[in-house]
């Protein structure tokens, strides 16, 4: 490479990253540099603002938060297993068993609860859920149940939802990797003694490996990082760790313990998701891949 | 001897598509027996058959006896060797060839010492932490044949595995392979489409042809006392002739080209219902220059038109004067004849048992070889 090729790769390299750094950094960098700022000032009893750990140390010392953090991680695990498991067999009927011409379909099948936005989903959701919605009717018309039943606001409909909500970005990855998993493989697996189950534990999933991690951490930290569904749908009296983020702002006007609560989700997120890929042996740079 | 494998009436159809059709056969334990045949011919779909990945449409498959309809894959006594080996990349060496073991609940020191003592004898000792893809074509092949054989199956079948070999490498697995079935005493179920590998390394070979067995037989059978044109074709290299037959008053036969050529045939044929046949001569049948004593021999004069050097297969190719035909003549090996030029007058010969004629379909070529 001659002396002026560089200089041009230099200037292309500049002119095409300028606007991308720009928005980075603008928009992303600067306000949580400044929210992390925040989240380290606090107000005395002079009212007198200052540093202090204050913001991150209640977290610690009020039950309800980490309680509520613990909750919704917990929860969160949860709905990436149920999602993971059902990926699982969706993705392999797709990419190994349908016919080639049904794949696509499949596919958007699997996309077109995307096109909604997801208020309107989720208000989709009361109408068919809720007391006097449209399948307790059904029910009680046909004489299965005898009064209406409440299904909003059980966790078990706030999982259900997020369940739904997050299965495309588990299914699409897997497909991803699953597609370059040669038949033979199984079938070789299969020829040396493997049943079904030594199959999935032993080939399938192993091969997968990428795609299910990079799966689980997208959809782990999308659920984590959820607000509307598990606020509509979930259950009364406990509460997602973005309500609690949420009601700090918007409801206490205390910016500094929700810039605190911002931090500490990223950082016991990023944290969970560190042992998880330790204790399954995988890299980052891998599963990113 | 007893019986390892035992095909009878096996017939395979996908819709109305018979890719098998009623094979019949026996292999004996501690055979080396290959099935030969052109791309398509179904041997894949019988091989799968006797793994059990498809069902047979028709006929029993037993294997040491036992009827296998209804057994699953990984029920079976026989191990398969895919045509693309199918090893497991996410997995090492020594866990790739203890994968079967582990299926079957062997654990601990047991399975350790199987392995190496597998990989002792494919010859790859202290190849157990290789990462699959970190190892040659030659090495995969051998892993993967010990994946199978240290569950000691039955029957070991093999899948054109040496298919993606360049050819040298071909030529040394070939014999290395053949030893290694020697030394562990297995019996072997060989797919090919190479005539040559099938030759070399098998007991019995059995001549595979858009589903139906052509011939079953040594490889010396196959190749000097071929059944149809097919196998007479396909087995090793081979001169055709259109002919028509001709039998006269003495009872001997001759074949008769266009040109006008008549040749001595040394056995009686069926005239019936067509005198049409096709004549084959082995290339290393015919004889360059012969005495014109030897009485017999059935005479050709012919041009050189191009010679073909391969050292100790090196061959001419001939055209019989006023005739556009080509016939191949191999070349003795005692360089008698390295001062062979193109355009040279010969004459070449063979004996009336050299040639075997067989109804022909009016000239039709199986254009698939
Ligand atoms: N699953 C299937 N469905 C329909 N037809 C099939 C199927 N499998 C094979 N065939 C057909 O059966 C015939 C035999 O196929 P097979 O794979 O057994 O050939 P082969 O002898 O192994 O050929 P090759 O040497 O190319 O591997 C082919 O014409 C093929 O198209
Ligand atoms: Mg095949």
């Amino acid at each position: 490479m001659t002396k002026s090729e560089k200089i041009k790769v230099r200037w292309g390299f500049i002119i095409f990253f300028t606007p991308v750094f720009l928005w980075l950094f603008l928009l992303i960098v600067l306000p949580q540099i400044e929210l992390l700022r925040m989240s380290f000032l606090g107000t005395d009893f002079h009212g007198k603002s200052g540093f202090t750990l204050e913001n991150y140390g209640s977290f610690f010392t009020e039950p309800i938060y980490w309680l509520t953090f613990a909750r919704t991680a917990l929860y969160s695990i949860l709905v990436t297993f149920i999602v993971l498991i059902i990926a699982l067999p969706v993705a392999f009927y797709i990419t190994k068993l349908a016919k080639i011409k049904y794949q696509g379909f499949l596919m958007v099948l699997i996309l077109i609860p995307f096109w909604v936005n997801e208020l309107i989903r989720i208000y989709g959701w009361i109408i068919l859920l809720r007391e006097s919605g449209v399948i307790n009717y059904f029910l009680l018309k046909l004489h299965i149940l005898k009064h209406p039943l409440e299904m909003m606001y059980h966790d078990a409909t706030m999982i259900l939802g997020l369940v739904y909500t997050s299965m495309l970005f588990m299914i699409v990855p897997i497909i991803g990797v699953m597609e370059s998993l040669d038949d033979a493989l199984i079938e070789a697996a299969n020829d040396l003694g493997a049943g079904k189950v030594a199959v999935w534990r032993k080939i399938i999933i192993p091969y997968c490996m990428p795609g299910i991690m990079s799966g689980s951490i997208i959809v782990f930290m999308l659920v984590l990082g959820s607000f509307l569904t598990p606020k509509l749908l979930g259950g009364k009296n406990a509460m997602w760790f973005t309500e609690q983020i949420y009601n700090s702002i918007i409801i206490y006007f205390n910016w500094n313990q929700g810039a605190a609560f911002g931090f500490l989700l990223l950082f016991l997120s990023s944290l969970i998701i560190f042992i998880v890929l330790k204790l399954t042996k995988q890299e980052l740079s891998k599963v990113i891949k | 001897m007893e019986i390892a494998l035992s095909i009878k009436n096996v017939s395979k159809n996908f819709g109305n598509f018979t890719a098998v059709s009623n094979v019949t056969f026996d292999v004996e334990d501690g055979k080396f027996f290959s099935i030969l045949g052109p791309s398509g011919s179904g041997k894949t779909t019988l091989l799968r058959m006797i793994a059990g990945f498809y069902k047979p449409s028709n006929g029993v498959i037993e294997i040491r006896g036992m009827d296998m309809a209804g057994v699953e894959p990984n029920k079976r006594p026989v191990n398969l060797v895919f045509q693309n080996l199918a090893l497991f990349p996410m997995m090492n060496v020594y866990e790739n060839i203890a994968f079967g073991l582990k299926r079957r609940g062997e654990r601990g020191k047991e399975v350790k010492k199987k392995v190496e003592s597998m990989l002792e004898r494919v010859g790859l000792p202290g190849f157990g932490n290789r990462k699959v893809n970190q190892l040659s074509g030659g090495q995969k092949q051998r892993v993967a044949i010990a994946r199978c054989l240290v569950l000691e199956p039955t029957a070991l079948l093999l899948d054109e595995p040496l298919g993606s070999l360049d050819f040298k490498l071909r030529e040394h697995m070939k014999v290395e392979l053949k030893k290694l079935q020697a030394k562990v005493g297995t019996t072997f179920v060989y797919i090919t489409h190479d005539q040559s590998e099938a030759m070399v390394m098998s007991d019995h070979v059995a001549v595979m042809h858009s589903g139906y067995f052509e011939q079953l037989d040594t490889p010396q059978n196959l190749y000097n006392k071929p059944v149809s044109a097919f196998v007479a074709q396909f087995v090793g290299d081979n001169n055709k002739f259109i002919v028509r037959l001709r039998k006269d008053e003495h009872g001997r036969f001759f074949a008769v080209t266009d040109e006008g050529h008549e040749f001595k045939l040394d056995r009686p044929y069926d005239l019936e219902s067509s005198n049409l046949f096709e004549m084959y001569v082995r290339p290393e049948a015919i004889i360059i220059n012969p005495k014109e004593s030897t009485g017999g021999i059935n005479l050709l004069d012919v041009e050189v038109k191009s010679i073909l050097f391969d050292g100790g297969n090196s061959r001419i190719l001939v055209i019989p004067s006023g005739s556009g035909r080509e016939i191949i003549v191999s070349l003795p090996q005692n360089r008698k004849y390295d001062n062979l030029q193109e355009k040279d007058k010969l004459k070449i010969g063979w004996y009336p048992s050299a040639a075997v004629c067989f109804k022909g379909a009016g000239g039709k070529v199986y254009d698939e070889i």
